[in-house]
């Protein structure tokens, strides 16, 4: 359920013809942040406000270094990827954090938290869908992925769409973050790694066009529900379970490789 | 003598628009033959025809005497035939004699680079064609004009039997042109055909020996440069008849709209604008391509902000420093290359009219479908696009339709202002005139029309009033009654103030 809240938000990035590659480290970032916070005695309400405030400040600092000064997406979020990774490491030393109690599951049951959890992303998963078909943003946010030149000539600021996109990007991680926090009675300093395949996946397999301006967020949970089945269906076939992150990196070549074959049919 | 290079009936059509309708043409060795014609005439089309770069649909291509049916670029290096860009394209990071090394011979991955070898053969072609460059230096710091002549020692060297120049001199100064044209001299003298494209009419008198005038995607025929006067050359470019076709202007103009004083722009080289466009006229901008009209439509729609003098709009002093203020202010702009910029091909054509409206027509940025689809709705039937309705893509329209859509767009944000560039460019003639219609109706309803135009009996047949740019200049404003095709294109061209005969 977590990595379904980051990829909503890898969905929109990618729509709006981008990529993100450190929301792994943001989501680690975010976990400890939050962890930190709750271990030193605060209550939980601003553990979650500091992890999702957290993710947006990283979120925005990569929106400006790719919507204000042009980098290019995937240099910048490689380089903020490694930069969140290293910090963690020389900040926590790689220890487990215990978390006190009345963290999990938000202090209910567990019946009761796995409810909470599971609703909020889905309510998150209507919502943003809802909001990309009925705001002006969300349009924008197609509109930008399709061709940033021509929204900039009608009128619509691709930088800021861009840039909010982004904090968007980050503060997901940092709910995604928080999500994943209270199903555990510890956090590792690496719990994200591998979130940026499993939610980039997620969302080109579910029909998100990797060219950016095309793509649902339905999709994104179909997605997500198929690569949810490979690591059960490789235990079913007595595979070893190293086999799923190749699959993931299978299919989002095969995902690239369809959209590349569609655009080049557009052309001719 | 046997021409080098023969077409015969060569036609190549983009869609519906048919750039090429049967033009033949031949090249002898040793002579410059210069190709002439107006913006869209089918000059850059016929070029890639002869390059490789488009196949053409019908037609036959002869090089020395043998039919070639499937030219590609490779191909055509191989048979000798070069040409030279107005933009050149090397590599910036490599040096010249690099450059020049890579473009005369295909070597394999591991063959060995003969530093020497390669260095000596640079400087013997410079030293040909007289450049005083050296062969070390990267390229990225010469001038456009000293990495042209590298581009021609590259096809020099490649021992081009063709050797093609699109506007060679468009940034040279005149030393260098002289220089450039001792260069196709000597070209000449060894041999080598040279297909010579210039706008700058005296260019084509003191080099070429003879001349091709295309028109409207036809040849008008060729002649020897010295049986022609300039005048006769204009007069073979434009040629047509102004055709009454064009919806007539009815009443005076009112108030003005827009007054420009001295506006410039360093960065995109327009200076010195100087222009009144009042409500219920049409301003035509003729002028060359690259003249800096589009410059001047970006820098009113705030794309490329102006760094002096003063816009005055509706009486009041403004400055415009992106699209968004511009749009707020009651300026729309049409821009030309609708394919790209003009329509969001995947996006249905409702949400694309409401595109730039969208504060507007959606208080609190909830989309309201049914005013969109509305709004789409009306202007489908007034602009008669023709669409299976507002919800059809973009991309599945006629290339007229999506400029009405185009159109709709800004039309949608109702401007004071509408700045139009190339409005029926790759437009076919029945849109066309509808299209015609609609903009003389703006006008009738008193909106201010700036239109850019490359199309002379368009500019001529629609406008009230027309401004020739050259340069990045305002080089005049022409009053419809005194406007002729001569008049404008020698305006444009700038025969040096030469007096045009008729």
């Amino acid at each position: 359920m977590p990595a379904l809240v980051a990829a909503i938000g890898i969905a929109l990035i990618i729509i709006s013809r981008q990529i993100d590659i450190s929301i792994g480290s943001q989501f680690s970032m975010c976990a400890i942040i939050a962890g930190v916070t709750a271990a030193s005695g605060l209550p939980l309400g601003v553990s979650i406000i500091a992890a999702i405030g957290a993710g947006a400040m990283m979120g925005a600092l990569n929106g400006v270094l790719v919507a204000y000064l042009k980098l290019p997406s995937i240099v910048v979020t490689l380089a903020t990827m490694v930069t969140w990774q290293e910090a963690l490491r020389l900040w926590q030393q790689g220890r487990l954090l215990s978390l006190p109690d009345g963290i999990q599951w938000f202090g209910l049951s567990q019946p009761v938290g796995q409810t909470v959890v599971i609703s909020i992303a889905f309510i998150l998963l209507i919502g943003a869908a809802l909001a990309m078909k009925h705001l002006s943003a969300g349009r924008f946010i197609y509109a930008i992925g399709t061709d940033a030149e021509a929204a900039r000539l009608a009128g619509i600021d691709p930088k800021r769409t861009t840039f909010g996109v982004f904090v968007l990007m980050g503060a997901l991680a940092g709910l995604a973050a928080v999500l994943n926090l209270v199903q555990s009675p510890q956090v590792q300093p690496n719990c994200g790694d591998g979130l940026e395949l499993k939610t980039i996946a997620a969302a080109v397999v579910g029909g998100v066009a990797i060219s950016g301006g095309r793509g649902t967020l339905f999709g994104v949970l179909l997605g997500m529900l198929l690569l949810a089945n490979v690591n059960p269906a490789l235990t079913h076939f007595h595979q070893p379970p190293y086999w799923e992150k190749a699959i993931q990196g299978l299919v989002i070549l095969l995902a690239v490789l369809a959209d590349g074959l569609r655009s080049r049919k557009n052309q001719l | 003598m046997k021409p080098i290079l023969k077409l015969t009936e060569i036609r190549k059509s983009f869609g519906a628009v048919r750039a090429l309708k049967g033009v033949s043409f031949e090249l002898l060795a040793g002579e410059v033959h210069a190709l002439l014609g107006e913006n869209g005439a089918g000059k850059s089309t016929l070029i890639k025809v002869i390059t490789g770069a488009h196949l053409p649909d019908g037609g036959k291509l002869e090089v020395a005497g043998a039919e070639v049916s499937h030219l590609s670029p490779s191909k055509a290096r191989e048979l000798g035939i070069a040409c030279i860009y107005q933009q050149p394209a090397l590599f910036p990071d490599l040096s010249v004699a690099e450059n020049i090394a890579l473009r005369l011979k295909k070597t394999g991955i591991f063959s060995r680079v003969r530093w020497q070898q390669q260095r000596a053969n640079a400087v013997e072609l410079l030293q040909r064609i007289g450049a005083e460059i050296s062969p070390d230096s990267e390229v990225r710091s010469l001038s456009m004009p000293e990495q042209q002549l590298v581009e021609i020692a590259c096809a020099l060297g490649s021992g081009a039997k063709i050797v093609i120049m699109d506007e060679p001199t468009a940034s040279l100064t005149q030393k260098e042109q002289h220089l450039l044209f001792k260069v196709v001299r000597d070209l000449r003298a060894s041999g080598v055909g040279v297909v010579y494209i210039s706008h700058r009419l005296e260019e084509i008198f003191a080099l070429a020996d003879r001349v091709t005038v295309l028109r409207d995607g036809e040849s008008v025929g060729t002649n020897a440069v010295d049986t022609l006067t300039e005048s006769q050359m204009i007069k073979l470019m434009v040629g047509r008849e102004v055709a009454s076709i064009y919806p007539p202007c009815e009443g005076a103009p009112g108030k003005v709209v827009l007054s420009l004083k001295n506006l410039g722009c360093a960065a995109s080289g327009v200076k010195g604008v100087t222009l009144d466009v009042r409500a219920g006229e049409i301003v035509g901008m003729a002028g060359l391509v690259g003249a800096g009209r589009t410059e001047l439509a970006r820098i009113l729609f705030g794309i490329t902000p102006a760094d002096t003098g003063e816009i005055v709009l509706d009486g009041a002093k403004i400055t415009i420093s992106n699209p968004g203020e511009a749009i707020a202010r009651g300026i729309a702009y049409v821009p030309e290359d609708r394919r790209r910029h003009g329509v969001i091909l995947e996006m249905p054509i409702a949400q694309n009219m409401t595109m730039a409206i969208h504060p507007k027509l959606f208080p609190g940025s909830i989309l309201r479908f049914k005013a969109e689809s509305l709004l789409a709705a009306n202007f489908i039937r007034d602009l008669g696009i023709k669409a299976y309705g507002p919800e059809a893509p973009g991309g599945s329209l006629s290339g007229g339709n999506q400029q009405k859509v185009s159109v709709a767009r800004w039309l949608a944000t109702e401007p004071k202002l509408l700045i139009l560039d190339e409005p029926t460019q790759g437009v076919d003639v029945g849109a066309k005139s509808e299209i015609h219609k609609i903009i003389r109706g703006l006008a009738k309803d008193g909106l201010a029309v700036l239109m850019i135009s490359s199309d002379l009996p368009e500019v001529l047949g629609m406008s009230d009033r027309i401004a020739v740019m050259r340069g990045g200049e305002m080089v005049g404003v022409i009053d419809k009654d005194q406007a002729d095709a001569h008049s404008v294109m020698a305006a444009a061209l700038g025969t040096n103030g030469k007096e045009v005969a008729i």
